[in-house]
Formats: C-alpha cells, structure tokens, sequence
C-alpha cells in the first residue's frame, strides 16, 4: 500500500511570493532551460550578446518566454515555469551578481535588497503560509 | 578497513568562490565570513582525509535539465569546475576514488537505494566552494573525492529521513571497504535562503540555531521534518539542509563537536559551518 503523504501537495502552493520548482514546471520551461544552460560556453554567451532575438530563435521556447529573456524580466520567466538556478546563467552572462539578479525578483532595489541583507534578512515572520497568515 | 572519521557542514554559496578567487576575502563584507572559516582550515591542515565523500547539489549545470537523479555519485575518474555563466573557477580538477565509490555503489543497492552513477560532468560551486573554504588555492586539492549529488531542487525532492538514511547506508558501505582509509563526509548547502519572489532574502536564524543545537548530539528531533517545513521556515533554498543530515547521518551516533559557525549574510544566505569528529573510529 502507498505511503500517505505527510501534508497535501497543494501546500507547496501555500507559501506567499513563491513558485516551488517542480517537475511540472520543469516541464514548462524546459525549452527556457536549454537556452539558459547553453549560456555555460562563452562562444555561445558571445552570440547571444551579438544578437539576441537570433540567438533565442534557435530554440523553441514561447514567445513570451522570449520577450521575458529580452526584458530580463526574472519574475516573469519564473511565472513562466523558470528556475533561478538556470535563470542566473543568464544574469551571470550580463555580468550581474547572483544578489542582484534575486533583488530584481523581490519588489525592492538592489540597494535596498543588499541593505536588508546585511541587517540579518527578511524575516519569515508572517510570510510562512497565506492560509495561515503566518 | 576504511572508516569515517569526522564531518563537515557548510554552506556552498557561489559569491564565496568568487571572492577567494577575485582575492576579496580580507575586504569589510567578506572578512567575517572567512574569519569564521579559520578554525576549519587548520583543523583540515592536521585531519587531511584520503577521501572525502562530499554531498551537493547540482545548480543546473551538470543536472537538471535532461536527467533529475535524487541521488547520483560521480563516477569518472576526475571532474572539471563547471563553467556558470561566468567562466570556469580557478580551481584544482577533482579527482576521484572510483574503488570506493564502485563499493559504495555495490552497497547502496544492497541497502536499497539504486544509485545513479555519472561517468561524465563539471562540478559547480556546491562542489568546489566547499573544497576551497576547507582547503585554500592548493595547486592540487589534497585527497580524493567522491561528488555525490542530490536533488534538492525539483520537487519531489527526497525527504530528510532519507537522506539520514542515505548518509547511515554510505556509513555501512565505507565500513566494509577494505582498503585503509580514513573518510570524511562532508554535507553542503545551505543554511537558510530564498532565491526568488517576495521572500527572496529570507532568513531565519532562529529555526537555523536550533539546527545547529541538535545535529551533533540530538539529530533524532532533525530527522522527521517535513520537506515543506524547511521550504516555509527556511526558504526555497534551505532545503539544502537536508544534505547536512546525510553527513551527520553517516557518522553513527556520538560526535564530538569541535566547531560551529553561524553568520548572516553572505549574498542571499546564512552561512553555516560545523565540524564534527566521529567518536567511533571503527
């Protein structure tokens, strides 16, 4: 018999401000992803930079999916099925730190982000569940 | 016969690499980071193991996209630093124990986990961070070691019991190895962080304090969290701390504990660094 799950997967769902990276949208972004990854060669970083609608034509991701790459919009790619551990190839390429590229996620200014960071982080105070509004 | 003898834990952060490779260690924001790393780096100066079994995870560079393994070992003989985004680190090739890591894969399926087994990949900074924190810039990095990666990133990710589990099973493994050699596991990652959306930045000292209470001697109240209590408490990214359970678990029951590190902020994260010696030698 299976084992019964520990809470229901739509808890996962649950957390405020957060899309949990799961097999379903690793599937959505799948295409984002190979894009992402084959920033890891500096020939193909260079190509991207030289042209980038060309570049991300070669691979089939949606258009929108496009549009956030060119926007450089995170939060949208990650609306999208994006993780940042693949989104990150791409601040790296623009020569951004991975603390700039998560600030750009969080509604603050990177200014603001690195400040907060160094006086100890964003407490988890209230933001732990939207049901539980804890 | 081979037998593990002490533990490691510390967090992996890439923004680590780059200031000890960019030279920055001893600038204002890095410099109580690593300060609280000098304890480890002698300690490792007089405690070199032959090999270390090193748990981390994969950031997309050599793993999930295509292939989503819970658990793979590194299997070729040597593994490059991975290139990021920004070019290869300027570290040491790894070089393995493919004996050991052939044993341990014997074994892991007699105690039931089917391992992956990787003949081909770059390690990125979850691997090599740690080796240069515990190391320095050596020319060569001074024992062998087994990458051992796990899925902390795609959910369903493994639970915390079974990477207790995991860590007790590659304890039974090194045991019956009959070579003499003295092993480390070392578990990264961590400690709490969130990397994207509103709570980007998240860090709780708090629940990362009591971790550190009760990992050497108390793990047993560690080892039932739920994979969700550590994303709502710790942050999409603390899960990594799953990871510290399997190098703890690995070391049986009584450790000794000779360091704890604890500091806020590095990048996006809270940096922890523990070293544990196992008191049973066998």
């Amino acid at each position: 018999m299976a084992r019964q799950r520990l809470y229901p997967l739509a808890d996962l769902e649950d957390i405020p401000g957060t899309k949990v990276f799961t097999a379903k949208r690793s599937r959505e972004a799948y295409h984002l992803h190979k894009f992402c990854m084959s920033l890891m060669k500096a020939e193909n970083r260079d190509e991207f930079r030289a042209d980038e609608s060309a570049y991300l034509d070669k691979f089939n991701m949606t258009p929108e999916q496009k549009q956030g790459v060119l926007d450089r919009d995170l939060n949208k790619l990650i609306e999208l099925g994006g993780n940042m551990y693949f989104l990150v190839k791409l601040a790296s390429t623009d020569g951004l730190s991975a603390q700039k590229a998560v600030s750009t996620t969080s509604g603050m200014s990177a200014d603001e982000y690195a400040q907060m960071m160094l006086e100890g982080g964003r407490s988890p105070e209230g933001i732990r569940s939207i049901r539980d509004k804890n | 016969m081979a037998r593990i003898t002490a533990g490691i834990a510390t967090s992996h952060v890439p923004a680590i690499g780059a200031a000890i490779d960019l030279g920055k260690t001893q600038d204002p924001y890095w410099k109580p980071v690593f300060d609280g790393y000098e304890y480890v780096k002698e300690w490792a100066k007089d405690n070199t193991p032959d090999v270390v079994i090193l748990f981390y995870n994969d950031h997309a560079s050599a793993l999930m996209l295509d292939i989503v393994p819970t658990f793979a070992m590194g299997f070729a003989d040597s593994f490059q630093s991975a290139d990021e985004g920004w070019g290869r680190r300027p570290v040491p090739v790894v070089h393995n124990h493919v004996d050991l890591a052939a044993h341990i894969a014997e074994q892991l399926v007699i105690d039931e986990f089917d391992i992956t087994l990787i003949n081909d990949m770059d390690v990125d900074h979850g691997c090599t961070v740690p080796l240069s924190l515990v190391f320095g810039q050596p020319e060569e990095w001074p024992c062998k070691v087994i990458p051992f990666a796990v899925n902390v990133s795609q959910f369903p990710t493994p639970s915390g019991e079974r990477c207790w589990k995991l860590g007790e099973a590659i304890r039974n493994a090194v045991k019956t190895f009959p070579e003499d050699l003295n092993v480390q596991v070392w578990g990264t990652g961590g400690m709490s962080h969130q990397l994207h959306g509103s709570r980007a930045g998240l860090i709780n000292e708090e629940w990362d304090q009591r971790f550190l209470d009760l990992l050497a001697n108390d793990p047993d109240e560690l080892i039932p969290i739920t994979r969700l209590e550590y994303l709502r408490e710790t942050g999409t990214e603390g899960i990594e701390l799953i990871m510290w359970l399997a190098m703890r678990g690995a070391l049986g029951y009584g450790v000794e504990e000779k360091h704890r590190f604890y500091r806020v902020p590095a990048s996006n994260t809270a940096v922890g660094n523990v070293v544990y010696e196992a008191k049973s030698k066998e």
